[in-house]
């Protein structure tokens, strides 16, 4: 598979574009950084297929999305997939706390990757489809207190990634929207782990079998599934009282 | 949140640990690196009075092998078990690894820690040939071996994190025959006889290293296993990739009196007798012969509540043939009941300013904590002073500041200079050097 990979410097999409490139996939790493861009080339293509190459793309950022893309296309002589792992996340005190830092965790989450999916989708239709696999998470599922911003960032993108599924699966663009439970990344340490809480590899494991099957929403890890059907059925008055 | 930290035999302090993949940025300002934890006492641990570490084990990434020559450059948060997951595949092995692969580059850098081929290859510091550090002062700089900055590299390496925090190290890798492991096990009756037959084996075998009874008295005191392997041939070996072992985990704290005297005893007598052999040879594989630890993850649990501790030190060559017997018997007459006795002949110290190994014979105890374990340790020391031997610092929790002097006079005057010239204001510090060297908290 030729892949577009947003995020494979850190976390999960550090786990995933292991797995894929100790397959075989070629990856083009797209993301904030040349210098750790190469690095993560580095050890991708220590022991599996080398990246064909890097460049720079912030998702705050729209108008690098074309440029980059084209790129990575070029580099990988095709383009099968695009994946992005990438996103920010700050806690609700923060984000209360920081109008700058809210403004940017709702502008990189939510427009930002928006606007880099339409990129992408644009590319892969024109091309006769493929898979786009992007990261939104379980915070998007339900109104929660301690995620009242980012969760709100996060919905807009889940329904956003749901009606591209809707709009063009006949087309042959294949929409995988991962949401993943609390997993142990840079992103979430400090936090108090819950029960449930994930490692990055279980994760890329679940991801990459979704991708291969084209599954239109995953949770990772799997635990979550059932445990978001919870809390989505819980009445207001429920969720008025909780903490989660 | 967890507000407590500890090193692997669960001694506990104020403590927490900061995490990112940029390890750079990460140790900017900070006074401690923390890698997997492994070490048993307090040297991964903060001082009270900033009891923040910096934790480098999202920094694993592989920056490139040259596999012509085997050079491995990659960031210190690798751990010894992923380059056996990614790099053992393709025939390659790390040159020395100790007896857990759950250590990262950094740690074993710091600790400068031998592994079974001790006595052919030395420690892992003389298989790195750069190390990529931030300095106190924030600047990141280079030191290699022979080159640039010689000087704090041999203070680093064994240094306990004590001169700087590695960043990136470049290591030679070995290539392997076959992933497989070709091993000889022996029975051997008691110490003197242990000790002849280690060295004997060292003739002959690469990897070599024994377990014994520390409980048994007089004619049978160090009655034990001796264990020696190699790669084994491509033809003998089985044509497969051995297969990972499952994991099996100690799930909880086990009471303190499982541990006790007789339980210990009943399996040192269960793992000798179960070897009845005199002599067995055979191929087995890589994680049971490097790793049998591994096979149990949170195998330390099993100490209790109150936690343990290793002592571990080396007896040169000039104290004499009897110099084991006589720490081991100190050991007996104190009743002090050890789980682990690990025993290990050293090949010559190297230049690392406060590498452990030297010349002799290095011998380790997992003791678990009771109220007398100071006094034990006290008395351990003394001995081991007076055998003109030293501790392992990656083990110790317990020793005091005048036997660590005891031991260490001249090097350790050399590696204060070193951190008063890459650290002048003393600010990388451990919960270890406010302890044993005495560092401001
Ligand atoms: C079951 C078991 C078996 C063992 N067998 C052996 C053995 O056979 N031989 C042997 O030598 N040791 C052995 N050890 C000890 C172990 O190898 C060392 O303690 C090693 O240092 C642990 O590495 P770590 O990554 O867990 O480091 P930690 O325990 O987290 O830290 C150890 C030291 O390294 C420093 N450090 C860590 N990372 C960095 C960095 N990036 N920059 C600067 N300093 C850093 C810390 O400050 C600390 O002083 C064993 C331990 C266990 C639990
Ligand atoms: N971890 C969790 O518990 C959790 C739960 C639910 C959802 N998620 C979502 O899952 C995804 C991956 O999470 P993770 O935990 O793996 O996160 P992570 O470890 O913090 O990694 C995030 C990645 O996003 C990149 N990134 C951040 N801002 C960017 C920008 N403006 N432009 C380009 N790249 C940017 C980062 O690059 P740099 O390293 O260069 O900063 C990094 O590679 C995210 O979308 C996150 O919101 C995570």
């Amino acid at each position: 598979m030729k892949v577009a990979f947003l995020g494979a410097t850190a976390g999960m999409g550090r786990a995933l574009s292991r797995k894929m490139a100790s397959r075989g996939d070629i990856l083009f790493l797209l993301g904030l950084d040349p210098e750790d861009l190469a690095r993560s080339a580095a050890d991708l293509g220590t022991d599996g297929a080398r990246p064909a190459g890097v460049a720079v793309l912030d998702l705050a950022d729209p108008s690098s999305f074309a440029g980059a893309l084209e790129r990575a296309e070029a580099a990988l002589g095709g383009l099968d997939a695009v994946v992005c792992t990438a996103g920010m996340f700050a806690t609700q005190e923060a984000l209360e706390a920081d109008p700058a830092l809210a403004e940017r965790v709702l502008h990189v989450d939510f427009t930002g990757t928006v606007l880099f999916c339409e990129e992408a989708r644009k590319r892969l239709l024109a091309r006769g489809g493929g898979t786009l696999c992007v990261f939104s998470s379980v915070a998007g599922e339900r109104g929660r207190k301690p995620v009242a911003l980012y969760g709100a960032a996060k919905a807009g993108l889940t329904r956003y990634l749901e009606a591209l599924d809707h709009k063009h699966r006949a087309e042959g663009l294949r929409v995988v929207t991962v949401k993943p439970g609390f997993v142990k990344t840079g992103m979430t340490a400090g936090l108090a782990p819950p029960p449930f809480a994930g490692e990055p590899d279980e994760v890329a494991a679940r991801v990459l079998r979704a991708i291969d099957r084209g599954s239109p929403v995953v949770y990772a890890p799997a635990a979550w599934g059932p445990i978001m059907a919870v809390i989505r059925s819980l009445p207001r008055a429920v969720m008025r009282r909780v903490s989660f | 949140m967890n507000d407590t930290l500890s090193g692997w035999g669960r001694l506990p302090v104020p403590g927490r640990e900061k995490l990112s993949e940029n390890l750079e940025r990460l140790t900017e300002g900070a006074v401690l690196c923390r890698g997997l934890g492994r070490s048993y006492g307090d040297s991964a641990l903060p001082p009270a009075g900033h009891p923040e570490v910096v934790t480098t084990t999202l920094a694993d990434r592989l920056l490139g092998l040259d596999t012509q020559t085997g050079l491995l450059r990659a960031e210190a948060g690798v751990s010894i078990a992923q380059l056996n997951e990614r790099l053992l595949p393709r025939g390659w092995f790390v040159p020395v690894t100790p007896g857990t692969q759950f250590v990262t580059l950094g740690g074993a850098v710091a600790a400068d820690v031998h592994g079974k081929n001790h006595h052919v290859d030395g420690c892992f510091g003389e298989h790195v040939q750069r190390l990529r550090m931030r300095l106190a002062d924030g600047r990141i700089v280079n030191a290699e071996p022979d080159g640039e900055n010689a000087d704090l590299f041999w203070a680093t390496v064994g240094g306990m994190g004590l001169t700087g925090h590695v960043l990136d190290v470049e290591l030679r890798m070995r290539r392997v025959r076959s992933p497989w492991i070709h091993q000889e096990t022996r029975r051997v009756d008691d110490i003197d006889e242990y000790i002849d037959a280690l060295k004997d084996a060292a003739q002959k075998w690469p990897f070599t290293v024994g377990w014994i009874d520390c409980l048994s008295r007089g004619k049978s005191l160090g009655r034990g296993i001796l264990m020696a392997g190699d790669w084994a041939d491509p033809e003998t070996a089985p044509a497969r990739y051995p297969k990972p072992f499952p994991k099996i985990t100690m799930p909880f704290e086990l009471p303190s009196w499982v541990l006790g005297r007789a339980s210990v005893k009943a399996f040192n007598f269960g793992f000798y007798y179960k070897h009845l052999p005199r002599k067995m040879e055979g191929i087995t594989h890589w994680q049971s012969f490097f790793y049998p630890l591994d096979m149990v993850r949170h195998w330390n649990r099993m100490y209790g509540p109150r936690g343990f501790t290793q002592y571990q030190c080396v007896l040169p060559d000039e104290a004499g043939r009897g110099a084991a017997r006589r720490v081991l018997e100190l050991l007996s007459r104190r009743g002090g009941a050890s789980f682990l006795c690990v025993i290990k002949d050293c090949g010559p110290e190297n230049r690392g300013l406060l590498s452990f190994p030297r010349k002799g014979i290095s011998i380790a105890l997992d003791i678990a904590v009771r109220d007398d374990t100071q006094a034990l340790v006290d008395a351990l020391n003394e001995q081991v002073i007076a055998e003109g031997g030293r501790i392992y610092l990656a083990k110790d929790s317990f020793t005091r500041p005048d036997h660590f002097r005891a031991m260490e006079s001249a090097r350790l005057e050399r590696f204060r200079e070193a951190r008063a010239k890459w650290d002048p204001e003393g600010r990388i510090r451990s919960a270890q050097s406010v302890r044993l060297l005495g560092d401001r908290p």
